[in-house]
């Protein structure tokens, strides 16, 4: 039973950090709480592929094993970490433009826009 | 030979080169050549039927697809060409317009790397890959709603990212739990999987989850009623050309086409689906109409309005019957050609008068004939006065509803439309009629290639509404349609 239990931790994590993206008035602590929802997914996607007892998906010879892990979601995971990275850059070098022009990182005074 | 990797290759290579270069013209010329041969391209598409093009020429295995898999079928095709038009018309606008900013090269490099993520998008084939083509065209739209780096601007491009990020982490997250219960991330035989007798019941209750995660996260990027906060922020923002291409077709692309990919021809149009997305869009129709009647920013009226024309178009796909998807796919069509124009009308008063304030404003007709003109036609059409073409794919949506007994929704439809003229009459009285202010005396009418995209646009709103004539739906709408009324049958690009 400990297995199926296992995926639910990563949607914990999932929503942890979709709390501190709604509650939290720092834009540094809301880029970490996305980073933090990017990794999540990036975990519960891992586990997937994971197989109790399976070996990396590599034949060697004169080794027989018949459990491999599934190797297509850590392939898919390492794409979209890289996509995750580019977020990130470009959310951090946007909260540094804003500082220049605001001088402050909170978002209760960063409001120009309305309506 | 097959065209379809063209799409990807060209735009690739073109930001690529344009990054490296420096000289304006330079990047004038190739950013226009390049959009227009694709827009060349998507049109000799329209002969061919479904293709199908494996990259790297991975054959399936058994019947079982490896790889990643390419698709063009009748729906595509139609965005294709929608995308890449609404495209060559931006950058021919961009021209003259961009001469505000600094960068002008760096600035079609975004914009090629965004239409490549939307023409991948539109073309994958799996799953996996129509993330990845959706977080290229995000990404880049991103940087490109901030790209005059004022604080208002940075400040709608944070906020805006943090929604997209949101989504695409909801858009991950159900891929990845589609994939453990499909076992495969081809979008054709994870349908065959799905509809397969042998899946069982209790995988089926998963299937719901999966699909409120796609409704989250592919609406929260095309900004459907409840997802909708950034958008008003976002669009406005952007330079001109940019808020015509977001507004005018990344919505559709990254919202509905995804949406309706998934609904209709991976989990099959249910009728509580199909109820789910008739209450969205009607909330939608109604909410951003209320909400742009109090604007008097005239890119943030816009926006609102962007949010109710989509709600239109996701409540024709909604009902599902032929009438209502090939009206639903009409004013996809529309709300593309008279929004950018509306947009690109924006960007011309902003360009001349340097402001976005519609109390401002007053009289523009008479200093600038070319750009009143056009605006009052795109300003009928998307109020659906008769000749134009809103006017025909509103009748139709509001026909098929009433054709299925909706009546609520027609109703809805109709009051929606009744605002919509009423704020666009507003547009019209305090910017363009009524007499010319003083300090307006001096302003020009904008240079040609300005005038030249706004005049194609408006050509198309008047005669846009022949696309119903039987010869014509054949070519353009008719495939489209018949690719989300038989859903299912896209099962069979497994076997091309």
């Amino acid at each position: 039973m400990i297995i199926k239990w296992i995926y639910v931790l990563p949607i914990i994590l999932f929503l942890i950090a979709l709390l501190g993206v709604l509650v939290k008035r720092n834009l540094i602590k809301i880029i970490i709480s996305l980073t933090i929802m990017e990794y999540a997914t990036f975990l519960f996607f891992a586990l997937i592929g994971y197989r109790k007892g399976g070996m990396p998906p590599i034949e060697v010879e004169g080794v027989k094993s018949t459990i491999f892990v599934d190797p297509l979601p850590q392939a898919l995971v390492l794409t979209a970490i890289v996509i995750g990275l580019a977020t990130t850059s470009l959310l951090v070098a946007i909260a540094v433009r804003i500082y220049q022009k605001y001088g402050t990182f909170d978002i209760e005074k960063i409001k120009k826009l309305k309506g | 030979m097959n065209l379809l990797p063209i799409f990807i290759a060209l735009p690739l290579l073109g930001a690529f080169i344009l990054s490296l270069i420096r000289q304006k013209r330079v990047g004038d010329v190739l950013a226009n050549l390049i959009n227009l041969s694709l827009f060349i391209i998507s049109l000799l598409l329209l002969r061919y039927g479904n293709l199908v093009y494996k990259i790297g020429g991975w054959q399936p295995v058994n019947g079982i697809p490896i790889g990643i898999y390419w698709v063009k079928d009748g729906l595509s095709t139609l965005m294709l060409v929608i995308v890449n038009f609404v495209a060559l018309l931006s950058t021919i606008f961009s021209i003259n317009y961009m001469e505000r900013f600094t960068d002008k090269n760096r600035y079609y490099c975004l914009f090629l790397l965004m239409l490549l993520g939307m023409n991948g998008v539109i073309l994958a084939g799996d799953m996996f890959n129509l993330f990845v083509f959706l977080e290229i065209s995000a990404i880049a739209s991103y940087s490109l709603v901030a790209f005059g780096t004022e604080s208002e601007e940075l400040e709608a491009a944070f906020k805006y990212q943090v929604m997209g990020t949101i989504a695409s982490s909801f858009i991950l997250f159900g891929i990845a739990l589609l994939y453990s219960l499909t076992g495969t991330l081809n979008m054709a035989d994870m349908a065959s999987v799905i509809h397969n007798a042998s899946f069982n019941i209790h995988n089926g209750k998963f299937l719901i989850f999966v699909c409120g995660l796609f409704i989250a996260g592919f609406g929260m990027k095309g900004a459907i009623m409840p997802f909708h906060a950034w958008l008003p922020d976002a669009h406005p923002s952007a330079p001109a050309p940019i808020s015509a291409m977001l507004s005018g077709v990344l919505i559709k692309v990254l919202g509905i086409y995804t949406i309706s990919r998934v609904i209709f021809n991976i989990f099959g149009l249910t009728p509580m689906l199909s109820n789910l997305l008739m209450v969205l869009g009607s909330l939608s129709i109604i909410a951003g109409a209320i909400l742009a009647i109090g604007q008097n920013d005239f890119k943030r009226l816009l926006a609102y309005s962007s949010i109710s024309q989509v709600g239109y178009i996701i409540l024709g796909l909604g009902l599902g019957t032929p009438l209502g998807i090939l009206g639903g796919l009409l004013h996809l069509l529309n709300h593309s050609v008279f929004k950018s124009l509306l947009f690109l009308n924006s960007g011309a008063v902003e360009y001349a008068t340097d402001n976005r304030d519609l109390r401002k404003m007053g009289g523009l007709n008479k200093k600038m004939p070319v750009t009143g003109t056009t605006n009052f036609i795109a300003s009928m059409s998307i109020a659906g006065v008769p000749p134009f073409n809103g006017f025909w794919s509103k009748l139709l949506i509001i026909l098929a509803c009433i054709l299925t007994g909706h009546f609520w929704f027609a109703i809805w439809a109709i009051i929606g439309s009744i605002i919509t003229l009423a704020y666009y009459l507003k547009v019209q009285k305090y910017a363009f009629f009524g007499t010319l202010k003083k300090e307006w005396e001096k302003i020009k009418e904008v240079p040609n290639f300005m005038r030249l995209s706004m005049i194609i646009l408006a050509i198309l709103c008047t005669i846009m509404g022949l696309l119903l004539i039987p010869q014509l739906r054949e070519i353009f709408l008719s495939p489209g349609v018949e690719v989300l009324r038989n859903g299912l049958q896209y099962i069979n690009n497994l076997g091309l």
